[in-house]
């Protein structure tokens, strides 16, 4: 058994990453492809700390994660008063029946 | 095996077990508790990865904040008197062609190529180091993102009460 290095984190977040675009692709309703975009920032996230784990870069590939993390809480906050404007106009969040961009 | 890989693999089974069925599950309740589970585990990661800070911060920014927002969401835009809380699927099998091509060249790429990887050096905790970058090198990008959270809550609360 080899040891955990490098290549198992990058797999790791490869695979979260296509998990988070097949939610975005398959899924109607809005709030489900936030779910998707969410675990496609986690999975570049992972690949920051990892990267910053191996190449010994000092913590500055931490600091970026960090500051992902907090452009995906803004990103969350305003898509989720959008998707509210969006309940309130047209009665339901499913993306595929929103298709008029003015009432 | 060291304990280390053991825990890896486990933390690893959560993070992707969870978030395959955060993607096919149909009840988005569900969905959104299975998230947590995969947030927990990528946060674990993050604790092998020896950065504590990240970890700590994944817990209280996605799981204290983000998910409770997303629970949010799914309350107040389904009828509380129509139980079920459904979501429809679109395309999932040429949808899940693409993203099994996709998620092959993905790792194949990341295996191929010869990353430059240094000697695993042990540390201590990273708040500290973290917090000197913050206030030194880094800390223009600092005040620009506390400004844009405070611009992105305010657009945020105006548009939610229009």
């Amino acid at each position: 058994m080899i040891n955990i290095s490098l290549y198992h984190y990058l797999i790791v977040s490869s695979i979260l990453f296509c998990l988070g675009i097949f939610g975005i692709i398959t899924r109607k309703n809005a709030i489900m492809v936030l779910m998707g975009i969410e675990l496609i920032l986690n999975a570049a996230n992972i690949n920051f700390v990892a990267f910053a784990r191996y190449g010994n870069f000092g913590n500055s590939g931490q600091l970026a994660a960090l500051f992902v993390i907090i452009l995906a809480a803004a990103e969350a906050a305003i898509a989720m008063a959008i998707v509210l404007n969006i309940y309130k106009t047209f009665s339901n969040i499913n993306i595929d029946e929103i298709d008029t961009l003015k009432d | 095996m060291t304990v280390y890989d053991i825990i890896f693999y486990l933390f690893a089974l959560i993070t992707i077990g969870s978030a395959f069925f955060v993607v096919t599950l149909r009840n988005i309740v569900y969905s959104a508790f299975f998230l947590l589970f995969t947030l927990f585990g990528i946060a674990g990661l993050y604790v092998l990865l020896s950065a504590d800070f990240i970890a700590i911060v994944q817990l209280v920014v996605y799981v204290g904040g983000i998910l409770v927002l997303l629970l949010f969401g799914v309350m107040l835009t389904h009828k509380i008197t129509n139980v079920q809380i459904k979501t429809g699927t679109l395309q999932i099998i040429p949808s899940a062609v693409a993203v099994l091509v996709l998620a092959f060249a993905l790792i194949k790429i990341f295996l191929t190529t010869n990353w430059k990887t240094m000697e695993l050096v042990s540390q201590n905790s990273s708040a500290q180091g973290l917090g000197v970058l913050l206030i030194n090198q880094y800390s223009v990008v600092f005040e620009l993102l506390g400004i844009l959270l405070l611009i992105a809550l305010i657009g945020a609360a105006s548009m939610a009460r229009r």
